[in-house]
């Protein structure tokens, strides 16, 4: 099994990934402003929707009902798939998808394709697969092509090149596509672009897709966008490759009713999304005339034993608790490791790949549960984080670095403390003795160890030398009426 | 009422005055407020930084302790959050019936402070004077899972001499976050420089929350910056007779 999920594996910590973010003022700019944008038109989107919660509960529910039969959907969804034309593969991982579409391209005699905006095939990293093949893949989003032609990665969901302005897009656009005089303007860089690619809509014979739902009842396949790249990229080449991941799966056609609603609304604050194309097995004389479509796992079955773990994968990539999140805000995508950042992206990552690999993703966070109030599928986003803190811990303990870290060794003696009346009011009266060493000028500074990332940026007052409790005990010392110990 | 004061560790500690303040604005209201000495911490830092076992008997010492309280007041609403969210998934997954039914039992008893008076005592003058600008700031915890709403600023509103002036943005995360704090440091200072921002954009001479942990990073990112700015729990500014010069 080669499960991979982007450059996971590869990735530096978030503390440390992070702190190079932190530094770039230009990134945080575009960010906050970007991010800013987005939030206010879904705020503006969900207070007009009246029945906001009861479709947020309808789509958990259908989310979780599609899960819990997974198996029985995703054959209806073959067997309905084949009957409409289409050819259904299935792919246990990363090396397996980009084998399936590496030796279909091959076999259609393709030596480029063109792609619509699919999370997915980075997931599974294909366009180096692709490359390594000999074929060339052109993304023809907007924001996929300018971080394609900056040799970049995906920052956001929904918003690929979101860590970019347009002064930065100009630069990449005159370099990549020989246009030394190219301005900033939005109209002369989206004309930059539409030339661009018309020219290869027109010429390339192969198309590749990922999809947002794939429709169990009828066999269809749902993408929607908003630039009309897709509905070029599905109905132009002669044949279309769609990769999906195996929990895109919905029931029936009457459920995009829910989701079609709370997608849009969540990911760019638009009541409806300008392009949605929906498209079942091949037509002979309209569209595509052979269609291609991989089932993906990469990892997903693993999450499907425990009801917690499961719900990452309701999962609609909407991309709203990116926009919602304040860590999001202060770091951008890059310094999450993974193709899938922000909230959702720390769950979705190390639970996909081995948690081995994103070990401080669980802990980027600092659980204001701003995510799961915009999750638009409900997914309880802090409840997975601490979750996942627990099975790294469980794992740490089972070694002996873990056992001695810093953390468990503080862990430990709080908890100890806390077992007792006598041993929390020891500690009590130790940390006011212990502290003596760092008081200046009535604060505590330069604390020692985990604590001194409390000093770097903030006081602290000194314990005071009463606790409430030795108040409350003084009190009642005096006014014996109000003791509320029991007396002997 | 008698009403059983569960402190929170890091108040007893570290933030008496809240508890004394607490104290003070419930026996003036007529009530007898009881502090059982056998009280430790709600286990929240645990569990929340993933030491779940290591959380268990925190839990089960705080129900044991509270098992047979009429009503229960917190003042830190991260507390209640702690219990209210996990307490069953914890004695669930004990497989302890006994442990479950007590946690179910309890859980209804326990409120967070502004709760407690505006909720189920019906208050919310509480013959408090404190003549200064006052910023609240609805943390985390206290706005999305304890849903206070306008609770603890219908207190405040009704506070004699108090101005109440609003937060940029008030919503969004402090950066404190518990373990996070130390854990991504960097992250968390870059969060409480915005908030930090956002405060000092108003006329607040007080900052003030329902959480002191909150507070607390406040208060270090502002006096670290020279702000004068003072941070002072909701219940302290309650309990404020304070006049007007």
């Amino acid at each position: 099994m080669s499960i991979r999920v982007g450059k996971t594996s590869k990735a530096p910590d978030f503390p440390e990934a992070a702190k190079v973010a932190l530094q770039d003022s230009q990134l945080r700019q575009n960010v906050h402003h970007a991010t800013e944008v987005i939030r206010t038109k879904r705020a503006l989107r969900v207070h007009e929707t009246d029945d906001w919660q009861e479709l947020r509960n309808a789509a958990h529910d259908i989310k979780e009902h599609t899960l819990a039969h997974l198996d029985h959907y995703l054959i209806e969804f073959e067997r309905n798939c084949q009957q409409a034309g289409g050819t259904v593969h299935w792919a246990r991982d990363a090396d397996e998808a980009n084998a399936i579409a590496i030796s279909l391209i091959r076999q259609y005699g393709g030596e480029e394709v063109i792609k619509v905006k699919t999370m997915t095939s980075d997931e599974v990293q294909m366009n180096p697969a692709l490359e390594k093949a000999g074929i060339t893949p052109h993304e023809t989003d907007l924001a996929d092509m300018i971080v394609q032609l900056g040799d970049d990665e995906p920052s956001h969901i929904v918003v690929p090149a979101l860590h970019k302005n347009r002064f930065e897009i100009r630069d990449i656009f005159r370099k990549k596509m020989s246009l030394p005089t190219l301005t900033a303007e939005p109209e002369d860089l989206a004309h930059a672009a539409r030339q661009y690619l018309r020219d290869r809509f027109m010429r390339v014979k192969i198309g590749i897709s990922g999809a947002n739902f794939a429709i169990a009842e009828t066999g269809s396949v749902c993408v929607v966008e908003s630039e009309g790249n897709g509905r070029m990229c599905v109905t132009l080449p002669d044949v279309l490759i769609t990769l999906v991941g195996i929990e895109k799966i919905v029931p029936t056609f009457q459920d995009l009713d829910v989701f079609l609603q709370l997608l849009p609304r969540s990911a760019t604050g638009e009541r409806m999304n300008p392009y949605n194309s929906l498209w079942t097995g091949v037509r002979p004389g309209d569209g595509p005339q052979a269609f291609h479509i991989i089932l993906l796992d990469n990892g997903r079955t693993k999450l499907m034993h425990s009801k917690m773990e499961r719900e990452t994968l309701d999962c609609i990539r909407c991309g709203a608790c990116l926009n919602a999140c304040p860590v999001y805000r202060e770091t951008g995508g890059h310094a999450y490791g993974s193709i899938y950042s922000g909230p959702i992206g720390a769950i979705l990552s190390p639970q996909l790949n081995s948690l081995e690999y994103s070990r401080s993703l669980p802990y980027a966070s600092s659980l204001c549960g701003a995510c799961y109030e915009v999750c638009p599928v409900k997914i309880n986003i802090p409840e997975i984080l601490i979750h996942l803190r627990g099975r790294i811990v469980r794992d740490d303990q089972q070694t002996l670095s873990g056992t001695f870290s810093q953390m468990n060794l503080a862990m430990q003696g709080a908890a100890f403390a806390f077992g007792s009346r006598r041993r929390y009011e020891a500690a009590q009266r130790l940390g006011r003795m212990g502290q003596k060493l760092f008081e200046k000028n009535g604060q505590l500074v330069d604390l020692p160890g985990m604590a001194g990332g409390w000093t770097r940026y903030r006081d602290l007052r000194p314990l005071p030398q009463q606790t409430f409790r030795d108040w409350w005990r003084a009190r009642a010392a005096a006014k014996p009426a109000i003791e509320s110990e029991p007396r002997p | 009422l008698q009403i059983a004061l569960f402190v929170a560790c890091y108040n007893d500690t570290l933030f008496p005055q809240t508890g004394i303040a607490v104290t003070n604005v419930l026996e003036r209201l007529g009530h007898t407020v009881t502090f059982p000495m056998q009280q430790t911490c709600c286990g929240q830092m645990h569990y929340n930084t993933g030491f779940h076992r290591e959380s268990v008997p925190i839990v089960r010492r705080f129900v044991e302790t509270f098992a047979d309280s009429e009503v229960v007041c917190v003042p830190s609403s991260s507390c209640v959050a702690m219990m209210r969210e996990h307490y069953e998934m914890i004695a669930e997954s004990e497989n302890d019936a006994t442990f479950l039914a007590d946690v179910r039992a309890l859980l209804p008893r326990i409120f967070e402070l502004s709760e407690l008076l505006v909720s189920h005592l019906g208050v919310e003058d509480v013959g408090a004077s404190f003549p200064h600008s006052v910023a609240y700031h609805p943390s985390c915890h206290s706005v999305r899972v304890l849903h206070l709403g306008d609770k603890p600023t219908r207190l405040l509103r009704a506070v004699q001499g108090l101005t109440l002036v609003d937060i940029p943005n008030k919503e969004q995360c402090c950066g404190f976050g518990g373990t996070f704090a130390v854990k991504n440091a960097d992250v968390s200072g870059a969060m409480l420089a915005e908030k930090q921002a956002s405060i000092l954009s108003t006329s607040a001479e007080v900052v003030t929350a329902a959480d002191n942990s909150c507070l607390m990073h406040i208060y270090g990112g502002l006096h670290r910056a020279g702000s004068k700015i003072r941070t002072l729990h909701l219940a302290e500014i309650l309990a404020s007779q304070e006049r007007a010069q």
